[in-house]
């Protein structure tokens, strides 16, 4: 592995990971435009040009950063952290390739903790202005994820009770060359992971990432107050979160095509073409699961992400009685 | 000089500062003199400690001619107490520093200054004790001199109430660990003594519960816990630290020592029962941690969600050396230890920083305050990392050692017990669940208290605190960071320690490439803080400047916006039981005895509407109410034989010496 390789061996994973941060970087905005564009149609409206998001972002980033007269400087930082943790947190998931010259830096268990940490953040920005709406959205914000973020965990241990391993890497290589098979234990953990995924990244039927009523939404309440660049990049952190979702569905649960061996120009081609492809496919599949529900009360959520903790639970207690289930 | 004498030097030198403080309670200048003196020995027995540690953890042993006569006081300094040593006195040297400080606005120093460096020794001394009768005694005198502190302020009667439920606590704590010393001493009260002659059956099963009740009501374990969220918002805050951030550590030491080191023969009953208390202990709490508006409350119940984190280490680190698996054992145990070392760390922090702010505001109270980042900057930075650090972000200390924690859980499908199978994923659940509600609760405590609006005119015209105390929670919230970013460090100072616990320690972490953190090995896990927090920094910073260059770094100051209709009123904001509501509701049937009462007048009426959150513990409850309604009827019963005549005592007398005369020669 990377860690132990020697000075001359750490080049083309130096470049694995820096065209890994840059992809998952660029794309972000493009997966976002595509569910948006595919949940117009689906509603028979036309939706705005795909590549919306990019222009959108770089509206953004241009206008100035209009502040209430008592934000702190927790409220201006909030964002750079988010997205930096956020982005750090993608660009350790592997996503075409497993030779991440740093993936070794953070595991399954630290990458959700980093996505904690962007929470964390973002909520207490919420909360630095003083308003109403961001107290709702922060205190929602971590009520989901007092539910989810367990059931996260769980999904975690059954994973990494099946890989022998929390290293998204040597995951990703066990379930390529291993004959993994049908788990049930997978296959819960994989109901437990969609459900989180919707939930974290405020989709129906918890949250409305399309909502303008402020007492509907839960995420978009919490960021009211931004706007400008700050806005900018929870906007791309939001774009980028719901890439590493997606990445790591791939790589948990089906990572096939993914360059695993020998990091030859063939084989990385490969993987990435098979990962855009896979991200495609589940940047469709979303915005169409989310038309054909509705959203849920706020009360309703314990039922719905008890779910996937009893699931995830589950799980872990098939595999601690025998690791075949 | 060895080690051990230095270290009997200190807790020497400390309860002449005790005495000493009598008389210099009386003068201006005898405050910060004092805690001079107890910061300057806390350093000397933490630096001495340390060095032990350091050196691999060499024996040394003291014989004093004290105590019971022909046994005398044993006192032996080994990596185990050494580790506590640090701890102890790193928590002991901080809240000193802080008190340099914050002690100038005690009312009464003459109620506090003796006790202070007396409950300093008594903690030292417990880790240093190597036989029943000297550990017995310091424990007791820790409880005591502790109890002085927390009834300090006793004009309060909250106060009082919360002093006689600990003394209460801490004396049946004693009483267990008596009788539990009692059972295991058959051979001699020497420590030597009790590791030779183990006894057997019952009475050994009988010996580990007296222990975990013993040690347990001092950590702090569910149902245990009742006076922890009592005793410490009573006490002054540099005391509060040292209540929740060493002395529940002292309780976690006797509680080794006792289980892994004197009764070396563990069962998976004992890990059983050890896990299971320790996840309870970490949900019950954490749960009850988010219900609290009073901040010295809450970082008490997170206390109580601590401990249990570290008994389900100590848990795991049972049932692994029970079935022989010492490597997964050596994880557990480093991953337990180095929780205590990280709860002294920020939960030292955290009071200090709740005792800013009491000074600053007079509250304790979350809903009374707010907007402080503002009026205690400083203050606030620190307290912010101490939250971050609590609720296990990377890339601060506490998330490494939860991480460590659930690597053990892992590992331990290989158990080959069907209970602890059935036991630790249900715990591993528990622990996931308090940690992600840690996270809740800390956003709550901070946001509530440092940012949004002032709620109170005291919270508006707060002032930032002294540089004694600022320069405490500064080196405190260093420290969170190091250990976070350098955590092999301290796992390989923690070797020693699990060497002579479970015979073999952690690999080597220091010599790994990059200072990565590689608990089992390379394939299956591993973790860098520094790779971790460079990129974090790497990645906002420059996307910081790029927009700034690229796009614009304009800013423009207006009022709030809040959709348009903003409330001027700071009371619109959220406070800390609104913040918590939908948790409340989600939890308030199953967990909580919860009843909230809303009264709202008709509408033409024109008094003020009311609503009340009313929430009763369940070990009020369920366990020490019955228990207090028993004691009173007996009483009740019992308080007729105080008035019999001379006659029917005479007939007691020689009626109770018979009974026991035919126990004897039945026992016999």
């Amino acid at each position: 592995m990377a860690m132990t390789s020697s000075m001359l061996a750490w080049w083309p994973d130096l470049l694995a990971q820096l065209v890994q941060m840059l992809l998952v970087l660029v794309i972000a905005p493009l997966v976002l435009g595509i569910t948006r564009k595919v949940k117009a149609r689906a509603l028979r409206r036309i939706g705005a040009p795909v590549l919306q998001p990019y222009r959108d972002l770089w509206k953004l980033m241009h206008k100035e950063a209009v502040l209430a007269h008592n934000a702190s400087w927790l409220y201006r930082v909030a964002p750079y952290f988010v997205f930096a943790a956020i982005w750090v947190a993608a660009a350790l998931v592997p996503t075409y390739a497993t030779g991440l010259l740093f993936s070794w830096s953070a595991d399954l268990i630290a990458i959700v903790a980093l996505l904690a940490s962007a929470r964390f953040a973002l909520a207490l920005a919420g909360m630095d202005v003083g308003t109403a709406f961001g107290g709702i959205g922060s205190s929602r914000e971590m009520l989901i994820a007092s539910l989810a973020e367990p059931a996260m965990l769980l999904v975690v241990f059954t994973v990494a009770l099946v890989a022998g391993t929390t290293q998204l890497s040597a995951v990703a290589i066990h379930m390529v060359e291993e004959p993994v098979g049908l788990r049930v234990s997978l296959a819960l953990a994989l109901f437990a992971f969609v459900v989180i995924a919707l939930a974290e990244n405020a989709r129906i039927p918890i949250d409305n990432p399309a909502t303008h009523l402020e007492l509907t939404m839960v995420h978009e309440a919490m960021v009211l107050e931004y706007s400008g660049r700050h806005l900018a990049m929870i906007e791309a952190a939001a774009a980028l979160k719901l890439v590493l979702y997606f990445s790591l569905l791939i790589c948990l649960f089906g990572p096939f095509g993914m360059a695993t061996g020998a990091q030859t120009f063939k084989a990385l081609a490969l993987g990435l073409g098979v990962y855009l492809a896979k991200i495609l496919v589940l940047a469709v599949a979303l915005p169409v699961g989310e038309t054909t529900i509705a959203k849920m009360r706020v009360f309703r959520y314990p039922v719905f992400l008890g779910g996937a903790f009893a699931a995830g639970a589950l799980a872990v207690f098939l595999l601690f009685v025998s690791k075949s289930f | 000089m060895t080690p051990v004498l230095v270290e009997s030097g200190c807790v020497a030198a400390l309860l002449a500062a005790a005495a000493i403080a009598i008389a210099l309670g009386r003068f201006r200048a005898g405050s910060p003199v004092l805690y001079a003196a107890t910061l300057a020995i806390s350093l000397v027995a933490g630096g001495q400690a340390f060095l032990v540690l350091l050196a691999g953890g060499a024996v040394s042993d003291l014989l004093l001619p004290l105590g019971l006569p022909g046994v005398g006081a044993r006192l032996r300094l080994d990596a185990l107490s050494a580790f506590f040593l640090v701890v102890i006195n790193l928590a002991g040297a901080a809240a000193s520093l802080y008190a340099l400080g914050y002690g100038r606005h005690e009312a009464a120093p003459s109620r506090v200054l003796p006790f202070f460096p007396a409950f300093l020794a008594g903690m030292n001394l417990v880790t240093l004790a190597a036989d029943a009768f000297t550990f017995l005694l310091a424990w007791e005198f820790m409880s005591l001199s502790s109890w002085a502190l927390v009834t300090a302020h006793h004009g309060d009667d909250r106060n009082i109430r919360a002093g006689y439920v600990y003394l209460l606590m801490a004396s049946a704590g004693t009483l267990c660990l008596l009788l539990a010393f009692g059972l295991l001493g058959g051979g001699g009260l020497s420590f030597d003594a009790i590791r030779a002659g183990q006894p057997g059956g019952v009475v050994l099963v009988a010996a580990i519960i007296l222990a975990l009740i013993g040690t347990g009501s001092k950590a702090g374990l569910v149902p245990l816990h009742v006076w922890l969220p009592l005793a410490h918002p009573a006490a002054p805050s540099h005391v509060s630290a040292l209540l929740s951030g060493a002395m529940t550590k002292v309780a976690v030491y006797g509680f080794i020592r006792i289980v892994f080191d004197l009764i070396h023969a563990p069962a998976s009953w004992t890990a059983m029962v050890v896990v299971a208390a320790g996840g309870i202990t970490a949900a019950i709490g954490m749960l009850y941690a988010l219900m609290q508006s009073d901040l010295k409350r809450l970082l008490a119940y997170s206390t109580v969600e601590n401990i249990g984190i570290i008994f389900a280490g100590l848990g795991l680190a049972l049932a692994f050396q029970a079935n022989g698996m010492d490597w997964a054992a050596a994880l557990a145990l480093t991953a337990a230890l180095f929780h205590a070392f990280n709860h002294a760390v920020f939960k030292s922090l955290l009071f200090f920083g709740v005792g800013a702010v009491l000074t600053a505001t007079g509250e304790r109270s979350m809903d009374r305050l707010g907007g402080l980042i503002h009026r205690m900057p400083a203050t606030a930075v620190f307290v912010l990392i101490g939250c971050a650090a609590i609720a296990a972000l990377p890339p601060l200390n506490g998330f490494v050692s939860e991480w460590l924690t659930f690597q053990a859980i892992l590992v331990s499908p290989q158990l080959p017990q069907w209970g602890l199978k059935f036991l630790i994923p249900a715990v591993g659940a528990l622990l996931a669940f308090s940690a992600a509600l840690t996270a809740t609760c800390f956003v709550k405590a901070f946001g509530v208290t440092f940012l949004g609006r002032p709620r109170t005119p005291a919270a508006e015209t707060a002032n930032e605190t002294d540089g004694f105390s600022l320069a405490a929670m500064g080196i405190l919230s260093a420290l969170c960071f190091i250990a976070g970013i350098l955590p092999g460090l301290v796992i390989d100072l923690l070797a020693p320690v699990t060497q002579s616990l479970v015979g073999r320690s952690m690999p080597v972490q220091h010599a790994l490439p990059w200072l990565s953190l590689v608990p089992v090995a390379e394939r299956s896990s591993s973790y860098n803080g520094i790779i971790l927090l460079a990129f974090l920094i790497l990645a906002g910073a420059l996307t910081a400047m790029v927009i700034h260059r690229v796009a614009t770094r304009a800013t423009r100051r207006v009022p709030m916006w809040d959709g348009g209709y903003p409330q001027t009123l700071p009371a619109t904001q959220y406070a800390g039981s609104s913040f918590v509501q939908p948790i409340r509701r989600v939890f308030g049937s199953s967990v909580f005895i919860l009843r909230e009462t809303v009264d709202m007048p008709r509408p033409g009426d024109v008094r003020a509407g009311t609503f009340r959150i009313k929430m009763i513990d369940p070990a009020w409850r369920f366990a020490y109410g019955p228990i207090g309604r028993l004691v009173r009827i007996g009483a009740a019963r019992l308080n007729r034989l105080q008035f019999l005549t001379i006659r029917a005592y005479l007939t007691l007398v020689f009626g109770a010496l018979i009974v026991l005369l035919v126990m004897v020669a039945a026992w016999r």
